[in-house]
C-alpha cells in the first residue's frame, strides 16, 4: 500500500471503493488509474472490484500500479468501505448489500427513482446523487451533467458524421463541387454547445435553436447561427433549464422546425427537462420532411426522446432514409476520467479524507445528499443559477443566491430590531437632555452630531492606502483646540490664565503646522 | 480693529465647510494635494477669525507662541523619516490632549465662567472635568504609544491580572471625583480636578502599554479620534462651534479608522483597546510539518529572473530595514524585463494605517501596482512567486486553518498559494502576534536570512 511513511500515523484510513457496473449498457467506472492517484493524494485509501474497469479500457494492473487494492467482489466494496465510487444509480439488490452510514457518490435520478431513495434511506446509505449538483459557479468542477453532456454532444456529431456518409465540410475538388453539410442543433446546453463546437470544427454549417434568448451569444461563440421565431417569450427560468413554452410559441417552433428540416442533413436533439420526460420538438411531419440520407442525433433518448420516431438504444432508418440514432458509444475511457475528476472535485470539497465531513450547511452537498442519516432529503430547495428575468446578455451567476438572500434578511430584520432599540434609547436621552439642558447647549450638541454624522460619512470614502494622510491631516486639524488658547489669553503676563493659555497655543500650533507640512510631504509622493 | 460677531460665526462656518471638504479630499490620491490646502486655509480662517474677535487680548503672546510653534513644527516635519512617521503622528496626538488639559484648567479658571449660575454653571463644569479627562487620557496615552513606536518603550504588551478592574475603579473615582467638584465653589475644585487629571494620565499610561506592537494601528488611530473629542469637550466648554464641529470630525474619523484596522485583525475593538485578545488560546495548537529550507541571494535572483507574475509582501520589516528604495529599484529592473509586478499590502501591516503605501510611495513605487489584500489574493495561484519581505502575520495560513491559533480568522495574504514563496526575514522569530508561521515549514516555501535592505540590494546586483 503506498501510503508512504510520511502519512502521520494517528491518522484514520478513509477507503474508497469502486465496485463493477452491473447494467450490461454502462461503460463507464467511477475511477481511472488517474483519479486513484488523486483520491489517494487526498488521503483515501482506495479499492477497485476486479475487472471493474476493463469496459473503460482500463486494467486492473492499471488500477494496481497506481497504488490501488483490487478485491474480488461487489460485496467488499459495499460491505466494507467508508465512500463508494459509482456511475449508473445501484440496483435494489446492490443497495441491499450497503452498509450502514456509507457513503455513496453516484448517479441517481432521484425525481425518476423515488423507490430507490426510498430504499438508500431504509440502508442508512448517504446517497450523494451526483446528477443533482447544483449547477453554481462553484460546484461546476464537480458537474457530471456537464462533463458527459460535453462528451455526448462530440460524440453526436461525429455518430451523425458517421450516418450521415458525406464530407461535413464544403470542397471544390477536379471531380466536382461538395456542398458543405447544414446541422440543425436543438437545445444550447453544455451537449448542444459541445456539439455546435465540434460540427463547426468539422466544417458544416451550424444553425442553433434554443428558446432561452439569453444563450444567443453562446451560439454565435461557438460559430453557429442562432435561429428563434418571431415571438417575444423567453424560455429561461431560474433553475437554468428552460420552460415550457406558450401554444403560440410552440406553433411557431414547429413551422420553423418544417423549414428547417427540408434544408438540414444532420439535426441534434439535446433538449431535456430533468425530472420529466424529454419535450417531443421534432415530429413525425419533421422526418417525413428530411431528405433521404439524413440523421437525427437525439441525445434526449434515455429520457424518451425528442424526436417522436426515436427508439431508445436504437439506430434504425425510416422507410424515407432518414437514420435515427438513439444510441451513443458513451467514449468509456474518456467519460470515466472526467466523472472520476468530478469525483475527487466534491470530495476535495467535503474535506478530503482528513477533515471529511457531510456539511449539510454547504449549499453543494445538502443539495446533492438526496438520503441522509434515514431520511430522504429530496426534492431540495431551487436554487437560482441563470441571469433572472430580462435576459440580457449580462452574466451574473449568483451562487448560492437563496442563502444569501435569506442570510442577508435575517441579518436585516436583526439590524432592524437592533436599530430600533438603539434609536428608542437615543431617543430618550435626548428628551432628558432637552428637558434639563439650557438651550445653549441644545444647540451645540445639535451641531456636535451632526458634525459627527457628516465625519462618518466622509471618512467612509477614504481610499485604504491614504490612511496615513487622512491621519495627519486630521491630527493637524485636530490642532483647531488653537482657538481654545486663543480666546483665553491675557495682556497681563502674570495671569496663571495667559500661561496656560500660551503653552496651549505653542503646542497646538506645532500639531497644525507640522500635521500639514508632513501630509503636503507625503501626498507629494504618491505618483502614478 | 475688531470683527462682529456674526462675521466671525461665518468664518467658522466657513472653515468648518473646509475642513470636511478637506477631509473628503482625501478620498483619492488625486483631490489629497486640494484637501491639505483647503485644511490649511480653514486653519488660516479660523484662527484670523478668532483672533480678530471682540475681547482677545495679549496678542504678543499669541503671536510669539504660535511663531515658535511654526518653526519647530516646520523643522521637524521636514526632518522627520517616512519610516518615523507613526512615531510622529503619536506625538502629534499628544499635543493635541495636553493643549485639551490647558485649555480645560483654563476655562475653569477664566473668571467670565465663573459667573455662571444653576444648570449652566452645572453642564460647563461637567464639560470642563470631561474635556480635561479625555485630554489627559490622550496626551499620557499618545506619549507611551510614541515609545512604544520609536523603541523607547518595549513594545510588548505589558499587562497584569486586575487591569480592567483597576480601571474601571480608577474611571468610578474619576466620576466621584467629578460630582465633588461639580458641587465645590468658585475655584476650589481645583484639588479635585488636580487628582482627575492625574488619574487620568495614569489610565493613558496603562491603558497604552497593555497594548502590543501589532495593534498600535489600532491605537494609534484610537488615539487620533480621542484628540478630536477632546478638541470637542473643549469646543462646548468655550461654546464655540467651530472647536465641536472641527472635534467632532476628527474624533468620528479616528474612530472609523480604528474600526477598519480591527475589522482587517478579525478583531473586536474593545478586545484591542482592553487587551483581551492575550487570553490564552482555545484548545490544542496544530503541530507544524515540513521543515524550513533556505536559499542564498543568487538562487532567489535566479527565481525571478524565470518568474512572470512576482507578488510583494512587505511588513514592518521593510520600513526598519528602510528597504523601500532597493525594493523599488528590483521592482524597476524586473518590470522592465516584462514581469508582471505587484505589491500585495495588508490592511494592517506596518505600525499606522496605510504605512506601506507611504512608504513606497516615497521610494517611487507607482500607486497602481499597489493593490490590496482583497484584491490581489485570487490572483495567488497564478504568481510564480511571492517575495515576502518582513511580514509575518499578515501572510500567516494558521488564520485560516488553525482554530487554536490567536490569530484565527483573521484575513491574511495567501502567500502561500503561490507556485514560490520567498521569505526575507532577519531570523525565525515569531511576529508581533507571537505566532509560529507555518508558511516557513511549506515545501514551496524558501527562507532568505539577513537584512532585509542588504538582501535585495544583494539580489539586485545578480538580476543586472
Amino acid at each position: 500500500m503506498p501510503l508512504s511513511e510520511d502519512t502521520p500515523l494517528n491518522y484514520h484510513f478513509m477507503k474508497v471503493g469502486v465496485p463493477s457496473e452491473v447494467s450490461p449498457g454502462e461503460l463507464r467506472v467511477a475511477a481511472t488509474p488517474k483519479t486513484v492517484k488523486r483520491l489517494q493524494k487526498q488521503g483515501f485509501e482506495v479499492y477497485i472490484q476486479q475487472n471493474a474497469g476493463v469496459k473503460a479500457n482500463y486494467s486492473d494492473k492499471e488500477f494496481e500500479e497506481a497504488g490501488a487494492k483490487i478485491v474480488p467482489s461487489a460485496a467488499d466494496i459495499y460491505g466494507k468501505m467508508d465512500i463508494v465510487l459509482k456511475v449508473k444509480e445501484p440496483t435494489t439488490e446492490e443497495v441491499g448489500t450497503m452498509r450502514e452510514g456509507l457513503v455513496l457518490l453516484s448517479y441517481l435520478w432521484p425525481a425518476q427513482n423515488q423507490e430507490l431513495l426510498q430504499k438508500l434511506a431504509e440502508q442508512k446509505v448517504n446517497a450523494v446523487a451526483m446528477d443533482s449538483i447544483p449547477r453554481i459557479s462553484r460546484a461546476q468542477k464537480m458537474d457530471v451533467l456537464s462533463s458527459m453532456a460535453n462528451i455526448a454532444g462530440y460524440r453526436a456529431v461525429i455518430e451523425g458524421s458517421f450516418h450521415f456518409g458525406r464530407f461535413l465540410n464544403g470542397q471544390i475538388t477536379a471531380a466536382g463541387k461538395v456542398e458543405p453539410a447544414k446541422v440543425l442543433v436543438i437545445g444550447a446546453g453544455v451537449a448542444g454547445l459541445a456539439s455546435i463546437g465540434a460540427a463547426n470544427s468539422l466544417g458544416a454549417i451550424v444553425r442553433a435553436f434554443d428558446t432561452r434568448k439569453e444563450v444567443a451569444e453562446q451560439i454565435a461563440s461557438m460559430g453557429a447561427s442562432f435561429l428563434t421565431v418571431e415571438i417575444n417569450e423567453d424560455g429561461a427560468t431560474a433553475s437554468g433549464y428552460s420552460k415550457e413554452m406558450s401554444k403560440e410559441f410552440i406553433e411557431a417552433e414547429m413551422k420553423l422546425f418544417l423549414e428547417q428540416a427540408k434544408e438540414v442533413d444532420i439535426v441534434i436533439t439535446t433538449a431535456q427537462i430533468p425530472g420529466r420526460p424529454a419535450p417531443k420538438l421534432w415530429l413525425d411531419y419533421h422526418v417525413e420532411a428530411m431528405k433521404p440520407g439524413s440523421v437525427i442525433v437525439d441525445l434526449a433518448a434515455s429520457s424518451g426522446g425528442n424526436c417522436a420516431l426515436t427508439k431508445n438504444g436504437e439506430v434504425y432508418t425510416t422507410p424515407n432514409g432518414v437514420t435515427i440514432v438513439g444510441k451513443l458509444n458513451q467514449l468509456p475511457t474518456q467519460a470515466s476520467q472526467l466523472y472520476g475528476n468530478n469525483l475527487c472535485h466534491l470530495l476535495d470539497d467535503m474535506g478530503k479524507a482528513e477533515k471529511f465531513k457531510i456539511d449539510m450547511e454547504d449549499a453543494v452537498v445538502s443539495r446533492a445528499m438526496v438520503t441522509y442519516n434515514g431520511k430522504i432529503n429530496w426534492p431540495p430547495a431551487p436554487l437560482q443559477v441563470s441571469p433572472t428575468a430580462g435576459g440580457g446578455a449580462k452574466k451574473v451567476v449568483a451562487p448560492t443566491a437563496e442563502e444569501t438572500a435569506k442570510a442577508d434578511a435575517e441579518a436585516a430584520k436583526k439590524k432592524a430590531t437592533t436599530t430600533l432599540i438603539s434609536l428608542a434609547v437615543i431617543g430618550a436621552l435626548l428628551l432628558l437632555v432637552g428637558k434639563y439642558a439650557p438651550s445653549e447647549f441644545i444647540q451645540h450638541f445639535t451641531v456636535f452630531v451632526l458634525a459627527i454624522f457628516v465625519g462618518w460619512q466622509v471618512i467612509s470614502n477614504v481610499s485604504h492606502s491614504l490612511h496615513t494622510p487622512l491621519m495627519a491631516v486630521t491630527n493637524a486639524i485636530s490642532g483647531i483646540i488653537v482657538t481654545g488658547g486663543l480666546l483665553q489669553t491675557k495682556n497681563d503676563p502674570g495671569n496663571i490664565m495667559t500661561i496656560l493659555a500660551t503653552v496651549a497655543i505653542l503646542v497646538a500650533s506645532i500639531n497644525i503646522v507640522g500635521g500639514f507640512v508632513v501630509t503636503h510631504r507625503m501626498l507629494k509622493m504618491f505618483k502614478k | 480693529m475688531f470683527i462682529a460677531k456674526e462675521i466671525q460665526t461665518a468664518a467658522y462656518l466657513f472653515a468648518s465647510i473646509l475642513f470636511i471638504l478637506s477631509l473628503s479630499g482625501l478620498s483619492s490620491q488625486e483631490s489629497a494635494k486640494r484637501g491639505v490646502l483647503y485644511g490649511i486655509v480653514g486653519m488660516i480662517v479660523a484662527i484670523f477669525a478668532t483672533v480678530m474677535g471682540k475681547g482677545v487680548e495679549g496678542q504678543v503672546f499669541i503671536i510669539a507662541a504660535i511663531a515658535v510653534a511654526s518653526v519647530i513644527g516646520i523643522l521637524v516635519a521636514r526632518k522627520v523619516e517616512m519610516t518615523a512617521m507613526p512615531q510622529l503622528v503619536a506625538i502629534l496626538h499628544s499635543f493635541v490632549g495636553l493643549a485639551a488639559v490647558l485649555v480645560g484648567i483654563g476655562s475653569y479658571l477664566d473668571p467670565a465662567t465663573q459667573a455662571l449660575t444653576g444648570a449652566e454653571h452645572t453642564i460647563h463644569l461637567v464639560e470642563v472635568f470631561v474635556g480635561i479627562f479625555i485630554g489627559a487620557i490622550t496626551f499620557t496615552g499618545s506619549i507611551v504609544a510614541w515609545g512604544k513606536l520609536d523603541g523607547k518603550i518595549p513594545s510588548k504588551p505589558w499587562s497584569f491580572a486586575g487591569l480592567q478592574i483597576m480601571n474601571l475603579i480608577l474611571v468610578v473615582a474619576s466620576v466621584v471625583l467629578g460630582v465633588l467638584f461639580c458641587k465645590a465653589e468658585g475655584t476650589s475644585g481645583l484639588l479635585y480636578l488636580g487628582i482627575m487629571t492625574a488619574i487620568a494620565s495614569f489610565v493613558g499610561v496603562v491603558l497604552v502599554m497593555a497594548i502590543g506592537g501589532g495593534d498600535m494601528p489600532v491605537v494609534v488611530s484610537m488615539l487620533n479620534s480621542y484628540s478630536g473629542w477632546a478638541a470637542a469637550a473643549a469646543g462646548f466648554m468655550l461654546s464655540n462651534d467651530l472647536l465641536i464641529v472641527t472635534g467632532a470630525l476628527v474624533g468620528s474619523s479616528g474612530a472609523i479608522l480604528s474600526m477598519h484596522m480591527c475589522h482587517a485583525m478579525n478583531r473586536s475593538f474593545f478586545s484591542v483597546i482592553f487587551a483581551s485578545a492575550s487570553l490564552g488560546p482555545k484548545g490544542e495548537k496544530k503541530a507544524i510539518e515540513g521543515e524550513v529550507t533556505a536559499l542564498n541571494h543568487e538562487e532567489v535572483a535566479n527565481l525571478l529572473k524565470e518568474a512572470k507574475s512576482v507578488v510583494i509582501v512587505p511588513g514592518y520589516g521593510m520600513a526598519v530595514a528602510k528597504a523601500q528604495y532597493p525594493i523599488h529599484e528590483l521592482v524597476q529592473t524586473l518590470r522592465s524585463a516584462g514581469k508582471n509586478v505587484r505589491f500585495a499590502i495588508h490592511p494592517v501591516a506596518g505600525r499606522l494605517p496605510g504605512h506601506m503605501n507611504v512608504l513606497l510611495a516615497e521610494a517611487n513605487v507607482p500607486y497602481d501596482i499597489v493593490l490590496e489584500m482583497d484584491e490581489i489574493n485570487d490572483d495567488m495561484p497564478d504568481t510564480d512567486v511571492v517575495m515576502v519581505i518582513g511580514a509575518n502575520d499578515v501572510v500567516n495560513p494558521s488564520a485560516q486553518d488553525d482554530p487554536a491559533s490567536s490569530i484565527y480568522g483573521m484575513p491574511v495574504i495567501e502567500a502561500w498559494k503561490a507556485e514560490k514563496c520567498i521569505i526575507m526575514k532577519r531570523s525565525m522569530s515569531a511576529g508581533y502576534s507571537g505566532e509560529d508561521n507555518p508558511l516557513f515549514y511549506k515545501p514551496n516555501s524558501e527562507m532568505l536570512y539577513g537584512d532585509a535592505k542588504a538582501s535585495v540590494e544583494k539580489i539586485l546586483s545578480f538580476l543586472k
